[in-house]
This record gives C-alpha cells, sequence and structure tokens, in this order.
C-alpha cells in the first residue's frame, strides 16, 4: 500500500512539468507582445521602439524561449511566481493570495451544495424510480445539464434578486451573497451527481448481494443504506473529488456575472490586460490541483475499497 | 401429516405494455416435515421465480397468483413486512453465486451479525458465539479469522458453506436451496451436497432442492418435479422420474445424463 501511494505519487511529477510547459507554450503563444500592453496599462503617453525594448529587457521576455520556462519553473519550485506586468509594484503570489479565499470560499459552498442536494434526491430518485418525483426530477436534470452558467446566474438574479428581491445581485460580505453565485456554480454538478447516484443505485440493486440481503429478511431502509448508497457511493468518490478542482476553476464565469472578487475575476482581468506571469500561474495553479486531487482521491478509493487494499497494510 | 408448504395454482406473469408473457402456470406442489423436494428443469425454466414468488422476492414488473401456504398463512396475501419477518427466519434460502452475494464492502462477520440482529434479540457476545459456532459447524478452518475476512478473500465453496450455515442457523421450517452447486468446482459440489444431506438428517428440515443437474438432485431430493417452459411437466421420485417420465422433455434430460454417465465409464473404463 505504501509503495502503491509512493509509486502514485511519483508518477505525479512528471505530469506536473508537462502541465507547466503547455501552460507556458500557450500562454506565450498569444498574439500581443505583452511589452507594449504593459506600457499602455501603465499609462506611458508615447510608446516608442526603445521603451518596448527597455520592458522587454525588464521583465526578462529578450531572452530564449526555453531558457524563460526553464528560469520560471525554478522560480516556481521557490515559490517565486514573478512579478505582475501590469503592476510591478505587487507579486503574482500575493495577487493570488488575496484572491484565493474568496474562491474557495464560493467553491467550497458550492460543493457543500453538491453534496447535500445531489445526494438525497439521487437516492429518492433511485427509491421511487419512475415516480412523480423521480419523473420531475430526471426533468430538472435534464434541462439544467443544457443551459451554461453564465445564462442561469444572469436568470437567477433576475429573478431572485431583481423581481422578488429575496437576495443580493452582487458582490461578497455576507452568507446572502454566496448563495446566488453558489447555486449557479453547481446546478450542472448537481445535475450530474444525481444522475450518477440514481444510476449507481439502480444498478447495485440489481446485484445479487441485493437479492441475498433480502432473502435474509434484513429491514428495507438497512439495505438501502448501509449496502446500496455505500456501494453506490464508493463509485461517486472519485467523480465527486474530480469535481473539487473543476468547481473552483469553474467559478470564472459565474464570478464574473456576479461580480465576485476572485481568482476568476482575476484571471479575465490579467487576460485582458496580458498579465502572463497571473495567467500562467493561475493556469498552473488549477492543473496541479487537478492532478493532486485525481492522486488523492484515487488513494482514497484504494484504501476505502478492501477488494483493492492489500493484504497486511 | 400436514405439508409445511403447500403451492396450488401458482402463476408468475411479466408485465409489459403489449401482453403479458406467462413464467411460471399453474404449479402445484407440496413439501412435508422432513421432506426434500427437487425442482428440476433447464436453465429458463422457471425455477427460481416459482420459489421468489411466494418469498415477496419477485421485481414489481412481475406478477403472481394463486396460493402458497405455510403454517397457516397465505404467503401470497400477506404483506411485505409480514414476509420479510419470514425470510431468513422461518423460511431461509441459498442462492447460486456465493462470490457475488455478499456485499463486498463489509466484512463477513459483519454481515452474518446484521441478519441475527434482524431475526433475535441477541446481544452482541451471542451474536459472536453463534457465528462462530456455525462455521465451526460447516467445517470452516480458523472461523475467528473468517470472521475478519471480506468476501473477496473467500473461496467460493466456503462462501457457500457459510450461506448455508447461515440459512439453517436459525432452524427455519422451510429450507430452499437455488442451484447450490452450479456456481462450483466438482469437488466442492460433493461437499456441498454432503453438506445439505447432514442438514436432512440432523435438523429433519423440509426442503426444497433446485438445479438443472439430475445428477445432484438424485442425491439429496426424495420427489421431483420437472419444470419445462414455466410448466410441471412430470412429477415422481428418483426411479419413477428415470424409468417412467412421460415428457419428452425429461427424456431429454435424463437422456443427456446417461450420455455424460456412459462416456465417463468409458473413459474409467479405458484407464483401467
Ligand atoms: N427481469 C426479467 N425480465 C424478463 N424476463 C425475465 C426476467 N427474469 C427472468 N425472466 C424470464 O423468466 C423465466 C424464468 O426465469 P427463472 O425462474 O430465473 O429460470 P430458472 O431459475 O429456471 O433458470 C426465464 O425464461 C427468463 O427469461
Ligand atoms: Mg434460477
Amino acid at each position: 500500500m505504501k509503495q502503491y501511494v509512493i509509486k502514485r505519487i511519483l508518477t505525479a511529477i512528471p505530469l506536473i512539468i508537462v502541465i507547466s510547459f503547455v501552460c507556458f507554450v500557450f500562454i506565450n503563444l498569444i498574439p500581443s507582445n505583452p511589452a507594449e500592453v504593459a506600457l499602455r496599462v501603465r499609462q506611458v503617453p508615447i510608446i516608442t521602439e526603445e521603451a518596448i525594448a527597455e520592458v522587454e529587457a525588464e521583465l526578462g521576455l529578450d531572452k530564449p524561449y526555453f531558457i524563460r520556462y526553464i528560469t520560471w519553473l525554478f522560480d516556481c519550485l521557490h515559490g517565486d511566481f514573478g512579478i505582475s506586468y501590469v503592476n510591478p509594484s505587487r507579486t503574482v503570489a500575493g495577487e493570488l493570495a488575496r484572491c484565493l479565499p474568496a474562491t474557495l470560499q464560493l467553491a467550497g459552498a458550492s460543493l457543500v451544495m453538491v453534496i447535500l442536494l445531489s445526494i438525497p434526491i439521487g437516492f429518492l430518485c433511485a427509491v421511487y424510480k419512475d415516480g412523480i418525483f423521480d419523473k420531475v426530477m430526471r426533468g430538472l436534470v435534464f434541462i439544467t445539464t443544457a443551459m451554461p452558467p453564465y445564462w442561469v446566474g444572469l436568470l437567477l438574479m433576475w429573478l431572485v434578486a431583481i423581481k422578488l428581491d429575496l437576495l443580493p445581485t452582487s458582490g461578497n460580505g455576507s452568507w446572502q451573497h454566496l448563495i446566488l453565485p453558489a447555486f449557479t456554480v453547481s446546478l450542472s454538478y448537481i445535475s450530474t451527481y444525481i444522475r450518477l447516484i440514481r444510476n449507481n443505485m439502480l444498478e447495485n440493486m440489481k446485484q445479487d448481494y441485493v437479492l441475498y440481503a433480502n432473502v435474509r429478511g434484513l429491514p428495507q431502509k438497512q439495505i438501502l443504506i448501509k449496502h446500496i448508497l455505500k456501494n453506490s457511493m464508493h463509485t461517486c468518490i472519485v467523480a465527486i473529488g474530480m469535481s473539487i478542482p473543476q468547481l473552483i476553476s469553474g467559478t470564472i464565469v459565474v464570478e464574473n456575472v456576479f461580480a465576485w472578487p476572485g481568482l476568476g475575476t482575476l484571471c479575465i482581468s490579467s487576460i485582458f490586460n496580458r498579465d502572463y506571469p497571473v495567467i500562467q500561474t493561475y493556469v498552473l495553479l488549477i492543473g496541479v490541483l487537478f492532478v493532486v486531487f485525481n492522486l488523492l482521491f484515487d488513494i482514497l478509493q484504494t484504501i476505502s475499497d478492501p477488494r483493492m487494499r492489500k493484504e497486511g497494510m | 401429516m400436514k405439508p409445511v408448504l403447500k403451492v396450488e395454482d401458482l402463476s408468475v406473469i411479466l408485465n409489459s405494455k403489449k401482453s403479458g408473457k406467462v413464467l411460471v402456470e399453474n404449479s402445484d406442489f407440496e413439501v412435508y416435515p422432513g421432506e426434500c423436494l427437487g425442482i428440476l428443469g433447464e436453465s429458463g425454466s422457471g425455477k427460481s421465480m416459482t420459489v421468489k414468488s411466494f418469498l415477496g422476492l419477485l421485481d414489481k414488473q412481475f406478477t403472481a397468483k394463486g396460493s402458497a401456504w405455510f403454517e397457516g398463512k397465505n404467503l401470497m396475501q400477506e404483506g411485505k413486512e409480514s414476509l420479510r419477518s419470514i425470510r431468513g427466519k422461518e423460511i431461509s434460502m441459498v442462492l447460486q453465486n456465493p462470490m457475488t452475494c455478499f456485499d463486498p464492502l463489509y466484512r463477513i462477520g459483519n454481515q452474518m451479525s446484521e441478519t441475527f440482529a434482524t431475526h433475535t434479540k441477541w446481544s452482541s457476545k451471542e451474536i459472536r458465539e453463534n457465528s462462530m459456532d456455525i462455521l465451526k459447524r460447516m467445517h470452516i478452518r480458523n472461523p475467528e479469522e473468517v470472521l475478519e475476512k471480506y468476501p473477496h478473500q473467500l473461496s467460493g465453496g466456503m462462501l457457500q458453506r457459510i450461506m448455508i450455515g447461515l440459512a439453517v442457523s436459525l432452524k427455519p421450517k422451510l429450507l430452499i436451496a437455488d442451484e447450490p452447486t452450479t456456481a462450483i468446482d466438482s469437488i466442492t459440489q460433493h461437499e456441498i451436497l454432503n453438506a445439505f444431506l447432514e442438514i436432512k438428517e440432523q435438523h429433519n428440515t423440509a426442503m426444497i432442492f433446485i438445479s438443472h443437474d439430475l445428477g445432484a438432485i438424485s442425491k439429496v431430493a426424495d420427489k421431483i418435479i420437472v419444470m419445462n417452459k414455466g410448466q410441471i411437466v412430470d412429477r415422481g421420485d428418483f426411479h419413477h422420474i428415470l424409468h417412467h417420465a412421460k415428457d419428452s422433455y425429461t427424456r431429454l434430460l435424463i437422456e443427456k445424463r446417461n450420455a455424460v454417465l456412459n462416456r465417463y465409464q468409458k473413459v474409467l473404463g479405458g484407464a483401467v
């Protein structure tokens, strides 16, 4: 078991290096000169060739491609993610740290909503398969998976915040501010997991172990919760774990709709300002999160499944 | 003597949109105390459906009609909760695929004790003692360790014996075995059949033994009914079935068996 964990962690390292390289290359393929944009953002009145060259030297853009990548990678390993092109008085790490809590708050609230809503609803849909509740929920699931989040966000804002005046439209600060954006982020995940849990449970209900539990006369509640739900959840663990980084990265659009001051808002403004170090680090961060959560939940699933657990660990 | 179970006019119908497909048609049979009834028939002939129907184990898509008298109650009219409390205690059952019948996520000891906790008021100490006792009686070595094992860590034969031990542990009036020897190798099959013979001798339990294998049935059953396409086509003891079977389908089963036997004897004869 220990060996397995170490092996998994070791295989994750080259993956992270590849991710970092790909994200560096792609960001640098963006067809505009960041030095020029930096000058414009710094409101330099006349942009000359010399000024551009000067800024390029200042930002290290005059060095060869690969050297820049290696330098960047080593700096990252030392926790130095560079300085914002747009505002040289700010470090990238500082910018991300400033915006991260708001995003984590939003993603965390979304995750809680996903778990609290999809598990009971999926469970009830499976238990009362083809009943009214199941049919209504299947309809809703079908509709919501087809709706893009920004549109749902605007719709909710219009209905709940403007028409009904129940919750604030934008900004952050209190839990009321959190509800609409969190619900918007989580909606498609809720639909996905309702369907996943429902189908998983129905699949499990056909298994021999359920028939045998019935043969032994176990109470229905016990069969449903102790056996069927646990087995179904088991297969959902990895999916839910993998959706944590998705939730964090998925807040980009919704944060902008609700003016939520998190990483998404930072990322979009950095894209407009060609602030490469910030975008690069953001993309790297998300990539690393995907790898780490994948690893974590893969190991968790292995540990929690007696069939995969090796003897004597 | 009164039968333990008396089934009359039992039919199982698959509800479909177009028309109901009859899976079991007007079955009649009875089982007396200490007697073993064999149900013989090819796979898909409706053997499992027959017993599932009066135990309340059929899915909603099936409808069952007729009556099944057990202890003065018509099981076909009993409510879900009443049937549940009968299952596992008064009527217990052994299934075909021991490897898949236990929940993979729980230890054997846990799954045995949940069964006892459902049907008895035993303390956890009594539950443990009884679980150990079952394993010992089923000739399972290191019972203490086995209780701590997960299903995938045990062999099919061992799980099958645990299932049988659990089925007889609460002293049922009727024990149903649905193809208990089909999914295991022939050496273990022999052990399993012996286990059933032991139960018959020691407990005088009424039994229904379902199989598609005439050889296995002939060892344990006192009387046999033969099913084909949902209908009972022949009934009687083993000799009657072997020599006087009227139904062409039954004779086909017998010929198949004889062919296997002959080949077996030739191989043996050749070797000597
Ligand atoms: N879920 C189902 N849906 C439709 N038909 C079924 C289903 N389960 C079983 N059957 C049909 O019922 C018949 C009897 O099945 P079963 O009692 O399991 O046979 P046996 O136990 O004798 O092998 C079979 O012909 C099978 O095709
Ligand atoms: Mg069967």
